[in-house]
């Protein structure tokens, strides 16, 4: 199943190869050209020869992780393994969870401190991501250093799953799934020139999107993601940002980008010309590769469409099969309006 | 491999589910496994699993108890709140700290559902916010169903465990949960696995004991209706970890655990180490200073008093989904109580009245 492939494919920001060899593989036979530029980022072209606007669908591979910095050698850390974050990690989320290290997953847990060791007031205060280690069962350095080295990057082991009523559940829907809605549109063809980015390094500053789309020069640009929900028990409603289930979310503002009006009422009128549900996203913070793309050369119109995650940037994901499902209509809907001519630049 | 014969059966424990109190669908995977070495075997009226491993010749014999605790650390929905997400409440003591971002299972009587410990995104979250731990009560179970659907699913009541596959670490450690304690229940089979081959006049009552994580409950009653002469726990301990002190943790690999202290028998801890000597089998010692927090607490003063040990292999991150402990000291200890128990004879239980 491509979610699950997706989902579970290893790319921490700047070690994107695993996943960017999993997308390679879908996408092949279903494009005209594909290339990897200098960062990394996946580049492919659909109806290139086709009239029209340059329209770029974008889509990060990368997703947040760890990095091995330190291989411990003394007393009672001997063997064990210091990290810190590739990208946003709330080091609060990290305790009881296990990882895998390096291409050869090396599986790993990160433990703390038992609970009857524990003095009460020491139970309100976070464990600092300094005072957390990663154990892979080693003995001492020697056995860890053969194992794994300074350097080496790690994941969340979670798998990917159905849960509750039509939603999943996984690790890195941010952005696995904006990149499967870039694959699935990829599989029908337009009267325009498409092009694909599977970008690399948007969690530590959407680096990877600035390079792509100067590369493809495109009229229009759509980045597609997964983003921040928190429609849950005690959130105010304008903490929530999304709300899930309640259909794609539009960007209007948020941490990079001020919407383009003309472009968001586009595909407003798209979405209820279709009838798509549809949401705006309600925080300014976070932001997508449309805020770096937007910039690029004389700049760019476009937007973002989102499907809304709960617990993103955490072990374990939840988002709604629907959300997902009227993110895609709504992709195609917007590139056969423009193919029809229904937005000028 | 030798001495792993129960390695898959350990692995097929640690992910099943059993609180305190509703142990049953793990008792029915250690009543198979148990049956391999008796056929007498009953479950009492609190739930705890007892089997009896008859010794040698003409009674009366020694009357010895193998016992581990099959609980696991387990929470209650107390609230459905608006929006369909669950609040809980302990059932055993977790750090909740160790919750956010974990997978649970919501059994209800409808069946069980997959869940999730909410965890707000970083994005949303202020610097000064970072600095705190939520305490229980403000985490909540999200089980991606509509309010409606939830309500009609889940009972207040309904118990949460943690969801969490097993893991295979190098040198045969593995990472998973209720590690505490199943690896002791591994401990008794391999303990019946050697024991095969070895001659002893020693009746062997193995115990799967209910109720242990929230004050050794089920062992009160195992005390009173095995009434063995000598009581042996099998419980997990510390692991060493930075930041422990040095008598709160123990090597992985470093053999198992021997408890010391007023609640054991010094005789039969005596005896213990001496064996171990005697076989070459690595072991550590674990001093304790009052009544040790597992069933050798209930087992010391069941009816007149019983004789009581305490062994069992260190574990790293205990009470957390990713409790760590090494197969080879379960089958080091595995050694241990067979060797001890072939050793014991009528001399031996009447010497432990003798002071």
């Amino acid at each position: 199943m491509l979610l699950k492939r997706l989902s579970e494919a290893m790319g921490p920001s700047g070690f994107e190869d695993e996943i960017r060899n999993v997308i390679r593989e879908e996408v092949t036979p279903l494009v005209q050209d594909i290339r990897t530029d200098v960062l990394g980022n996946l580049l492919v072209k659909h109806g290139v020869d086709k009239p029209g606007p340059r329209v770029m669908l974008d889509a990060h591979m990368d997703e947040v992780g760890l990095m091995i910095v330190q291989v411990c050698e003394n007393g009672r850390e001997n063997g064990l393994l210091k990290f810190r974050a590739l990208g946003g990690i709330d080091p609060r989320v990290l305790v009881s969870k296990p990882v895998f290290i390096g291409e050869a997953r090396i599986p790993g847990v990160i433990g703390a401190k038992p609970i009857h060791l524990q003095a009460a007031s020491e139970r309100r205060k976070p464990l600092a991501m300094d005072q957390l280690y990663i154990d892979i069962g080693a003995r001492d350095a020697k056995e860890a250093r053969s194992l794994v080295k300074p350097g080496d990057v790690a994941i969340f082991a979670t798998q990917f799953g159905e849960i509750g009523e039509g939603a999943i559940k996984g690790k890195s829907f941010d952005d696995r799934l904006g990149c499967a809605l870039l694959i699935e549109a990829l599989r029908e063809s337009y009267d325009l020139p498409l092009f694909g980015a599977f970008t690399v390094q948007e969690e530590i500053g959407l680096r990877g999107a600035q390079a792509a789309a100067y590369g493809i020069n495109p009229d229009i640009a759509i980045a597609l993601e997964g983003t921040v929900c928190f429609d849950v028990v005690g959130a105010p409603s304008h903490g929530q940002s999304t709300v899930m289930g309640a259909g794609p979310a539009l960007t209007v503002q948020d941490g990079q980008t001020i919407a383009d009006r003309r472009f968001l009422d586009f595909m407003i009128h798209v979405a209820e010309k279709h009838d798509i549900p549809y949401q705006l996203r309600r925080v300014k913070g976070g932001s997508n590769d449309f805020g770096a793309i937007h910039k690029v050369r004389a700049g760019v119109i476009g937007g973002g469409i989102s499907v809304p995650v709960r617990y993103i940037h955490a072990p374990a994901q939840v988002a709604s099969l629907d959300d997902f499902n009227n993110s895609l209509l709504l992709v195609k809907a917007v590139l056969r309006e423009i193919e029809q001519g229904g937005f000028s630049l | 491999m030798a001495g792993y014969k129960h390695l898959e059966t350990l692995r097929e424990l640690v992910t099943l589910h059993g609180g305190p109190g509703f142990e049953h669908q793990v008792r029915d995977r250690i009543r198979t496994a148990f049956s391999e070495y008796t056929t007498d075997l009953r479950v009492d009226t609190l739930g705890n699993l007892i089997g009896v491993v008859a010794g040698e010749g003409e009674g009366p014999r020694p009357r010895i108890l193998l016992s581990a605790h099959m609980d696991e650390i387990a929470l209650v929905v107390s609230r459905i709140e608006a929006g369909g997400f669950l609040r809980v409440v302990q059932t055993g003591g977790f750090d909740p700290r160790t919750l956010v971002g974990q997978e649970v299972y919501v059994h209800t009587k409808e069946g069980r559902y997959l869940g999730i410990v909410g965890s707000k995104p970083p994005h949303l979250t202020a610097p000064e916010e970072r600095t705190k731990a939520a305490p229980l009560e403000e985490l909540f179970i999200d089980i991606a169903r509509p309010e409606s659907s939830v309500r009609k699913l889940v009972q207040i009541g309904d118990r949460v465990t943690l969801a969490r596959d097993v893991y295979s670490l190098q040198n045969d450690r593995l990472a998973g949960k209720s590690l505490d304690n199943r690896t002791s229940v591994a401990i008794i089979l391999e303990t019946l696995e050697v024991l095969k081959k070895l001659r002893h006049t020693a009746d062997v009552y193995v115990v799967a004991s209910v109720q242990e994580e929230i004050g050794v409950r089920g062992a009160a009653t195992v005390g009173y209706g095995v009434n063995p002469d000598i009581a042996i726990a099998i419980d997990v301990t510390f692991g060493d970890f930075p930041g422990q002190a040095a008598d709160e943790g123990f090597e992985l690999d470093g053999g198992p655990a021997i408890s010391y202290g007023p609640n054991l028998h010094m005789k039969v801890f005596r005896h213990l180490t001496a064996i171990a000597d005697r076989e070459g089998i690595p072991y550590q010692v674990e001093l304790s200073q009052g009544p040790v927090g597992a069933d050798a607490r209930a087992f010391q003063i069941a009816r007149a008093g019983i004789a009581t040990a305490l062994v069992g292999i260190p574990l790293r991150y205990m009470h957390t989904s990713v409790e760590t402990g090494a197969y080879r000291d379960i089958v080091a200890c595995g050694r241990l109580l067979a060797q001890y128990i072939a050793d014991v004879d009528a001399a031996t239980v009447e010497d432990l009245s003798c002071y």
